[in-house]
């Protein structure tokens, strides 16, 4: 018989060498990074960056940041989305906020396409960190995708002062498209976390 | 399928004081339920192509000019999902501070010797039955900001992902008859009852003759539920 559940504890403080080795300058190989989707993936390019606060509205340095996606006509590069994958699309990111002056995350992607009928575009997103015993998961979901949004099941079960938290803004850059989205780990912007 | 939920009488809570950085970091409202679709149930593939001939093996990986300094350990495991099947070809990476307590990073400010030879990350992805193997030096106690006299119990941290964003884990195991367990505040947040789960087992099956000391760590991750639900 099984022992039940095997228990997460903290990723600590110094994850960077095992996880994010690459983007930290550590002389082993990554298995993910930045870049979620190639140059040359089909689909609207994308950044999304962020930091991640804490109670005292401190950025925090020693978070790691997954993200998890469709591609841009909302297949996902897994065999149990019977649609298969497209081959320039990896779907996943990961880095470390410990790299960059302002302690940001920030990943270079497509904008995800609607999953399925229902759910508006989203991206899956995976927070650990220092002083985090247990992984929360998160959704990023597109401010200009108002119409998709008010329709989606996920959105509609929380509450609707709080639904603000799970909107990325976008901003229009010579460079592109970035969209903002900051995690906020309490507070009154406190980001709606799930039980997955 | 939907996956088991999150067994919260095994996790700890998101604050638990007596890890103080927790107070300011944990979310302090309720998780909302979100339904599993398709964007929980998949998750990133990695395959034998993103593992490198020594990733396993933490005793060469990081060698420059010599042996790491430290007793050689083995450990394998099993890594199952919550009705005892095994998760073949999933990845299953680690990092852990040298056999002085200190960690090849640059924020690691402990007055203990770096290890030229020892980079302290690895990776391997299970086989067939669900199997892992990662050859190492076992790590040592380290000091931590926590409170007055605060040592971290050896340990070595280990991030999975099972077949799906629902099954990810990371954790960190134990030795067994450390005497640090029993004061840690990072073990203790576990419940009482699923705490001991983090400690491995000595095997003297394991252990390599004249070589290294064996230790078996088994891991359960959420799995596809035995009882579907209703849609
Ligand atoms: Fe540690």
């Amino acid at each position: 018989m099984p022992k039940g559940q095997t228990p997460s504890q903290t990723v600590g403080p110094f994850f960077a060498y095992g996880l994010t080795p690459r983007q930290y300058g550590y002389p082993f190989a990554s298995i993910a990074g930045a870049e979620v989707a190639a140059p040359d993936a089909d689909g609207e390019h994308v950044r999304i960056e962020g930091r991640v606060l804490d109670g005292a509205g401190e950025p925090v340095p020693d978070a790691m940041i997954e993200i998890w996606q469709a591609d841009a006509s909302g297949r996902y590069a897994h065999p149990a989305d019977p649609r298969g994958s497209n081959a320039s699309f990896r779907g996943f990111g990961r880095v470390g906020t410990g790299t960059d002056a302002q302690c940001r995350y920030w990943f270079t992607t497509v904008k995800p396409g609607a999953v399925d009928g229902a759910q508006a575009p989203h991206i899956n997103v995976i927070v650990f960190m220092r002083g985090l015993l247990s992984h929360v998961y998160t959704r990023i979901y597109f401010e200009d995708e108002a119409e998709a949004n008010a329709r989606d099941p996920v959105l509609a079960t929380v509450p609707a002062e709080r639904r603000d938290t799970l909107l990325a803004r976008r901003i229009a850059l010579p460079g592109g498209t970035t969209y903002r989205f900051d995690i906020h780990m309490q507070g009154p912007m406190e980001t709606v976390f799930f039980d997955v | 399928m939907p996956y088991t939920a999150r067994d919260w009488d095994s996790h700890p809570p998101l604050v638990s004081p007596d890890y103080k950085s927790t107070v300011a970091r944990g979310p302090t409202r309720p998780l909302v339920p979100l339904p599993q679709g398709l964007s929980e149930l998949t998750g990133p593939v990695f395959g034998h192509d993103s593992i490198g001939p020594l990733d396993h093996d933490l005793t060469r990986n990081g060698v420059r000019n010599g042996e790491p300094l430290g007793e050689r350990i083995v450990v394998t495991g099993r890594v199952l999902d919550d009705r005892g099947r095994p998760i073949p070809s999933t990845l299953v990476e680690i990092w852990q501070c040298n056999s002085a307590g200190r960690y090849n990073h640059a924020a690691d400010q402990h007055d203990a010797p770096l290890d030229p030879n020892f980079l302290g990350g690895g990776r391997c992805i299970t086989d067939d039955a669900g199997q892992y193997r990662f050859y190492t030096i076992k790590p040592a106690a380290y000091p931590w900001g926590n409170h007055h006299n605060a040592w971290r119990p050896a340990h070595i941290h280990l991030s999975l992902f099972g077949n799906s964003m629902a099954s990810r884990l990371v954790t960190q195991f134990y030795f067994p008859g450390d005497p640090l367990l029993p004061l840690d505040p990072i073990f203790n947040s576990v419940p009482a009852g699923a705490r001991e789960r983090l400690i491995a087992d000595f095997s003297i099956d394991v252990t390599e003759p004249g070589f290294a000391l064996g230790y078996v760590f088994d891991i359960v991750l959420r799995g596809p539920d035995a009882t579907p639900m209703e849609a």
